[in-house]
């Protein structure tokens, strides 16, 4: 593996030989060592199949959901293992978008965007709840659109929007870092474009890890990028220098397209 | 040119003549098959309202059902037969509302669990049990219910034993439809409630079954409209009354045992029509009720 010298000073999540198997045998990922940069949009690229989903889910660990997937290794958040920390500790510190956008069908927008709280049975004053609404969905630029049908159901909107909604879901905790698998490649590109335009905006406030499918993206949004091959990152660095000079021969193959 | 093109098109048309032929026989024998198939449901329908509607006033729904000498006094005089179904119609719906407390929440744990450990050898033998269940006759479960209940809980018949055997009829349906109303929500919405922290309880309670209460409810009530008709398992059950009975350890009546009553005495026979028009027409509202539902959640 080629790492260039990111040299990260107070990594917001760190991770330490992580490793992941569906079946106990075969590793999906395999020993990933790298640090998060703070308020900086990490990109993970490579083919399909590759292991970036699976590698984005063990930062939060989503995987504990399923019994049978076994993860080894660590993962810090600001210096703390995650496996020390509660389910909702962690999820309120490290927040997840998906790659089709899946609002809560029977919420309002509204109760999407508290749903967190909400479906945690976190109390709080009605006031309280009104003002990080209306934040989460100024942050995601959604509340001019949606500020006079906030009790409509959240599946009324478009795609770009309810994946909007769903950004903000993630945001209303103000997480430390939030998580996006391929969050654009169910959107057209106008929606793409908004929300590309948003984690640009939002990494001034938030870390952000972009698994992406998308190249152009990568290259357009993040300040560093990792590149997986087959279960393993094979080079991970800063965007601007791993495009125009990449320092291993599959990185290249792929930036050029020779698979992929 | 011109000679051309006829002889052309006198060619086609003798090609396609016999494809006009196989369809035309076709078509006549879909339109025979449907026929055939509607015209019961059209002949039975007529038949109850034509019969059964002069029954059907505003005594039908809140007198309980007439002793045989008013009723042949009734006949004789050429009048409608006084009084009503109330005893049956308070006791289908006492003993339905019953079945469906018990059958709903033991039908909804198990449905969950057969969802969450789908390929579990425990699963797959309860998935069985249901269908064996299902496939058992109606008289079998009262029997059954006649044994465990009536002899060995109430003392006599009674409603409670009615609406065991209900509910054991409804609990197969309901878990089917359960374990396949929450295999239909995708799973990214429950990985959304746990990507925010919520227990994995929380997750069941407060998103999967809110996101398929459509569905569970339509199941829930097909499952009613199935058992509403049920006469066999309350012959041995609930056995009747002539009154309206609210007791569990009590006879009840209900509407199917009271058309059986009316079938048994001749002077009655007028009022096995209105009652079944009744009945079917609460269990078709039943059905279609539901069938809005299911087909409102798949536009959604
Ligand atoms: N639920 C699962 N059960 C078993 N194997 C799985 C499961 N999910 C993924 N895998 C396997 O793990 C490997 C990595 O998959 P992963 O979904 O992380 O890839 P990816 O890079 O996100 O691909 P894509 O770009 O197609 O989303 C693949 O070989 C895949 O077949
Ligand atoms: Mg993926």
């Amino acid at each position: 593996m080629s790492i260039i010298n990111l040299n990260i000073k107070n990594p917001v999540l760190s991770l330490k030989d992580l490793s992941v198997s569906y079946d106990g045998e075969k590793l999906a990922i395999k020993k990933i060592n790298a640090e998060i940069k703070k308020n900086s949009i990490t990109a993970i690229m490579g083919p399909s199949g590759c292991g970036k989903s699976t590698l984005l889910r063990a930062l939060n660990r989503m995987h504990d959901l399923y019994p049978d997937i076994v993860t080894t290794g660590s993962v810090f958040l600001n210096g703390i293992d995650v496996v020390e920390m509660s389910n909702i500790d962690l999820r309120r510190k490290v927040g997840m978008v998906f790659q089709r956008p899946n609002p809560f069908p029977t919420m309002s927008i509204y109760d999407n965007v508290i749903a967190g709280y909400k479906l945690n049975g976190m109390k709080q004053k009605k006031s309280e709840r009104d003002e990080i609404v209306e934040k989460s969905l100024r942050d995601v630029t959604l509340w001019n659109e949606v500020k006079d049908s906030l009790q409509k159901k959240g599946t009324f909107l478009s795609g770009g929007q309810q994946q909007r909604l769903c950004i903000a879901r993630a945001l209303a905790f103000q997480p430390s870092v939030i998580l996006l698998d391929e969050p654009t490649s169910a959107l057209d590109p106008i929606a793409t474009a908004k929300v590309e335009e948003l984690l640009l905006n939002l990494k001034k406030k938030y870390t952000i890890v972009l698994v992406t499918h998308n190249m152009a993206q990568a290259a357009r949004v993040s300040n560093q990028s990792m590149f997986m091959y087959l279960g393993e990152l094979v080079e991970y660095g800063k965007t601007k220098e791993m495009f125009t000079n990449p320092t291993d021969k599959k990185t290249e193959e792929y930036l050029t397209g020779k698979f992929g | 040119m011109m000679k051309l093109n006829l002889a052309l098109n006198h060619k086609v048309g003798v090609e396609k003549n016999p494809r006009k032929v196989k369809n035309n026989i076709f078509t006549t024998l879909v339109i025979f098959f449907s026929v055939v198939t509607i015209s019961p449901i059209i002949l039975i329908i007529s038949k109850l309202i034509i019969k059964g509607a002069k029954q059907i006033n505003l005594s039908f729904f809140t007198e309980t059902a007439p002793d045989t000498f008013v009723a042949m006094t009734a006949i004789s005089n050429g009048e409608v037969i006084p009084g009503g179904i109330l005893n049956g119609i308070t006791g289908t719906l006492f003993m339905v509302i019953m079945a469906a407390l018990i059958a709903i929440p033991i039908g909804i744990l198990i449905g969950l669990y057969l969802y969450e450990n789908p390929n579990k050898i425990y699963a797959n033998i309860v998935r069985d049990i249901a269908d064996i269940l299902q496939g058992v006759p109606s008289i079998v479960l009262g029997l059954i219910a006649y044994i465990w209940i009536v002899k060995g809980l109430t003392n006599g018949y009674s409603a409670l034993a009615g609406s065991i055997s209900l509910s054991i009829m409804m609990l197969p349906l309901i878990l089917r439809s359960t374990e396949e109303t929450l295999k239909m929500i995708p799973i990214s919405l429950k990985e959304a409630a746990i990507a925010l922290g919520v227990p994995y309880h929380k997750v069941i309670f407060k998103v999967m079954i809110p996101t398929g209460f459509s569905g569970l409810s339509s199941g829930v009530l097909l499952a009613i409209s199935r058992v509403i008709g049920e006469t066999a398992p309350l012959m041995l059950t609930a056995l009747g009354s002539s009154v309206v009975n609210y007791h569990l350890d009590k006879p009840t009546s209900a509407v199917p045992l009271l058309i059986w009553e009316f079938y048994n005495d001749p002077n009655m026979v007028n009022l096995i029509w209105s009652s079944s028009l009744f009945l079917l027409g609460f269990i078709l509202t039943l059905n279609l009720l539901s069938k809005h539902i299911a087909s409102k959640r798949k536009a959604n």
